[in-house]
């Protein structure tokens, strides 16, 4: 492991990664530079999603959640990109203080423990370690598909990425695949009526609102496509 | 030397009500009051919320070596404790309780305090949940 150090220079100076395994470490850093900046410019409308069928606090939520992650791995870059989804996940357990961070952070750090040591993976392990994470968020909160939860955006998300990997196509297109179904996911949560969490108390009255999870889901899958086509 | 008692971590959304609970079950025990009691209220910023660093602190300075019984109230709160508990981030005896909040605080405590297992203590708590009031 005495060459990680020299690795991860390297990796991160390079611009072209290698493109069977384009998921490394400094990936996943611009990942959390594009998703951080997507949920800063968001915040106010994920807090006022929350506000008729929640407690109106997601997006200051994941704000502080994602601000606290960003700062946490500029301070201590983990080199690999298993590293960087733990690092990430257990920071927003500890700041978030909503459902989304032990949520968003089991997704994550589950995501992270199935890429184990490896310095860079391909696509379709990345999809396999989402799907490991978005288990975990379903074991933890108890949602099925139809529950007005962020699982209505991310199971579709994930589909996508399989389907699109499946069928031969890149990380970039594959992820853009997984952003598009995120957002159909999310707007199809309008017309549900809440199972779980705060808004399942509202029962019919949480009909005809978008799930304010759902909607920071989609956020953060389309900056996975950001990412990917290098725009992130 | 007596054995260790079981301790009870209380999870709220509200720094307020956790410690008001915490004070009600301890002071509803009477001379029990040696179970080791701590509240873990409200989220990193003060406010409403749930903390998964003042969960942690708390289970830690209750725990005797005896387990420690942790309710949670809602949503974040329960899932935080499980989040930790799944990351081994409490200690080895740490157990969330399934039962409701303030009912289940003073089973708890009430129970831990003949000095009773943590599953004793986890059964009383649960067994709040069938208190009928009407």
């Amino acid at each position: 492991m005495r060459t990680t150090g020299e690795r991860t220079t390297r990796t991160a100076m390079n611009a072209t990664p290698d493109p069977e395994a384009p998921v490394d470490a400094a990936f996943l850093r611009r990942w959390l530079e594009s998703a951080t900046a997507a949920v800063e410019r968001e915040a106010p409308r994920l807090t006022e999603l929350d506000s008729p069928i929640g407690d109106a606090d997601h997006g200051t939520n994941m704000r502080r959640g994602f601000l606290a992650a960003r700062t946490a791995v500029e301070q201590e870059p983990p080199p690999t990109p298993g590293g960087v989804l733990v690092l990430i996940g257990r920071t927003l357990i500890s700041t978030v203080g909503g459902a989304s961070g032990p949520l968003y952070g089991t997704l994550l750090r589950r995501a992270g423990k199935e890429l184990g040591e490896e310095q860079a993976v391909s696509a379709a392990r990345l999809r396999d370690a989402l799907r490991a994470g978005v288990d975990g968020v379903a074991t933890l909160g108890g949602a099925v598909p139809g529950d007005k939860t962020m699982l209505d955006a991310l199971l579709p998300a994930v589909d996508a990425l399989t389907g699109a990997l499946d069928a031969g196509g890149g990380a970039a297109d594959a992820l853009a695949a997984a952003a598009a179904a995120a957002d159909e996911g999310a707007a199809a949560t309008v017309p549900m009526r809440a199972r779980k969490g705060r808004a399942s108390y509202l029962g019919e009255r949480s009909i005809g609102h978008q799930d304010p999870g759902a909607t920071s889901s989609a956020l953060l899958v389309t900056a996975l496509a950001d990412t990917a086509r290098g725009d992130g | 030397m007596s054995a260790p008692l079981v301790g009870v971590v209380l999870v709220s959304h509200s720094a307020e009500v956790a410690r008001a609970v915490a004070d009600l079950a301890a002071g509803l025990t009477g001379g029990g009051g040696d179970v080791p009691v701590a509240p873990a209220g409200g989220g990193p910023d003060g406010g409403l919320g749930t903390s998964s660093d003042l969960i942690a602190a708390a289970a830690r300075s209750v725990d005797r070596g005896a387990g420690v019984a942790v309710l949670a109230d809602l949503g974040s709160a329960v899932l935080t404790v499980k989040a930790l508990l799944a990351d081994d981030e409490l200690p080895s005896g740490a157990k969330l309780v399934d039962a409701p909040f303030l009912e289940g605080a003073v089973a708890a405590v009430v129970t831990a305090s003949t000095g009773a297992d943590l599953d004793a203590v986890a059964a009383a708590a649960a067994d709040a949940y069938t208190y009928r009031k009407a």
